[in-house]
């Protein structure tokens, strides 16, 4: 995930300081991890010195000092190339849930490999019941239906391979061993 | 007492097994979900909860009481007033329109006109679908339709919803609609649902699932081969 070029955006509207971002990010992006402040002002830092963000002034509500940041012409090159590119559509296949079964196969005998794929199916179908609870409670905000719906959708393809990987292990495992 | 309770229900067609013993427990305001794949009776369990299908053997009890063993007028009074039934093609009645459609329970249950029509497009209302309330089924989308024939089911305040497939027919934003409205309203009025679908995504609606597998419960939950370790039987 992109943190810069998500904190290049939300300075698209105008001048923001740190706590505003970390808040506007975990707001805009509901389940998404919470940002860190230290992540924030490290990738402020990061853009001001390859000239994409730079300070504003500063402001003081009761509070300390806070220092704004804004988007340069740069910036705002750099946000807009990134919004019109394609994301490469898995180039790899890099699942820890692939690699777990693969590597099980190699050190362990297949039903430990069964065994590990319907514990995991499980969890899976826990989560997938937990995010569709809390995209049909009555209070569900739009932003936190899409968030769900990304999870739940990848959640699904998930199990739909966790169950075709339960019925072809064994003779996955029976190659791999011979 | 148990509120609907399946205990060791069998039920084949002719020679074919749908059914080999079911015991299942539905506890009142709950939504449970009946999965499997194509073929294990999970139909078939459904129209026996339900009361439209007769076990061939075993119970099935109502708040206390074999239904199993009512006379077909006394069940059908039942799914007329106290259950509910939403099927995958909606099944509306093509010549009438949707309000008609929704308030056809109504007057059957002996509601005056004035009364029914009132409460039918209450209903269609609160489902998001009132505009298309003077329209015909085959004027409606299928998402509409389903909307509606959910409206019919709900319109007598039924203690129970028995939903087969309800979103097999529509596409995924329709479906979700669809279901998000059924659970929302059901966690509302305490309604129990049973929800029979063969996608973990729909399971995922209901607050339990019950696996079926070969017209018997598959207590591992897990659709494993019952000759591995960890299988059923
Ligand atoms: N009306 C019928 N006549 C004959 N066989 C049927 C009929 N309905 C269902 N069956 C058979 O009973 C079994 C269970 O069917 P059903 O309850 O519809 O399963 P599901 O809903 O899980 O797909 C299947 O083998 C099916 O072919
Ligand atoms: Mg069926």
């Amino acid at each position: 995930m992109s943190t810069s070029h998500v904190l290049l955006g939300l300075l698209a509207a105008g001048p923001r300081h740190g706590y505003e971002l970390k808040r506007a990010h975990d707001e805009r992006l509901p389940c998404a991890r919470p940002l860190a402040f230290g992540q924030v002002y490290a990738t402020l830092a990061r853009l001001c010195r390859d000239g994409l963000v730079a300070t504003a002034g500063q402001t003081r509500e009761g509070g300390p000092d806070r220092t704004s940041y804004a988007l340069t012409d740069d910036g705002r090159a750099t946000l807009d190339h990134w919004l019109g590119t394609v994301e490469p559509p898995m180039p790899y296949v890099a699942s820890t849930l692939f690699a777990k079964v693969a590597v099980a196969l190699l050190v362990a005998d297949v039903n430990q490999a069964r065994a590990y794929l319907i514990a995991q199916r499980r969890a899976h179908t826990q989560r997938l019941r937990e995010l569709t609870a809390l995209k049909t409670a009555p209070a569900a905000r739009i932003d936190e239906v899409v968030a769900a719906d990304f999870a739940i959708a990848h959640l699904d393809a998930d199990l739909r391979w966790l169950h075709t990987t339960l019925d072809r292990v064994t003779d996955w495992h029976r190659e791999v061993r011979s | 007492m148990t509120f609907l309770q399946a205990r060791g229900v069998v039920r084949a067609y002719g020679h074919t097994p749908a059914l080999r013993g079911v015991t299942l427990d539905v506890s009142e305001g709950e939504i449970v979900a009946v999965t499997g794949p194509s073929g294990c009776g999970k139909s078939t369990l459904l129209h026996c909860l339900a009361g439209i299908l007769r076990p061939d053997a075993g119970q099935v009890t109502w708040r206390g009481e074999r239904i199993d063993t009512w006379s077909e007028a006394a069940r059908s009074r039942l799914r007329r007033t106290e259950f509910g039934v939403l099927l995958q093609f909606g099944q509306l009645v093509a010549e009438l329109t949707a309000a008609e459609n929704v308030a056809l329970p109504l007057l059957l249950a002996g509601t005056g006109r004035r009364a029914a029509r009132t409460a039918a497009l209450a209903w269609l209302d609160r489902l998001g679908v009132a505009d298309v309330a003077d329209a015909r089924p085959g004027e409606m989308s299928g998402g509409q339709q389903q909307r509606c024939a959910l409206s019919r089911a709900l319109v007598t305040e039924p203690r129970v919803i028995f939903a087969d497939e309800p979103t097999g027919a529509l596409d995924t934003l329709a479906g979700e609609q669809v279901l998000t409205q059924l659970v929302r309203l059901a966690r509302e009025q305490n309604t129990t649902v049973v929800l029979v679908t063969h996608e973990p995504r729909i399971a995922a609606y209901a607050d339990r699932e019950v696996s079926l597998r070969d017209g018997m419960i598959d207590h591992t939950g897990l659709g494993l081969d019952p000759a591995l370790p960890g299988g059923s039987r």
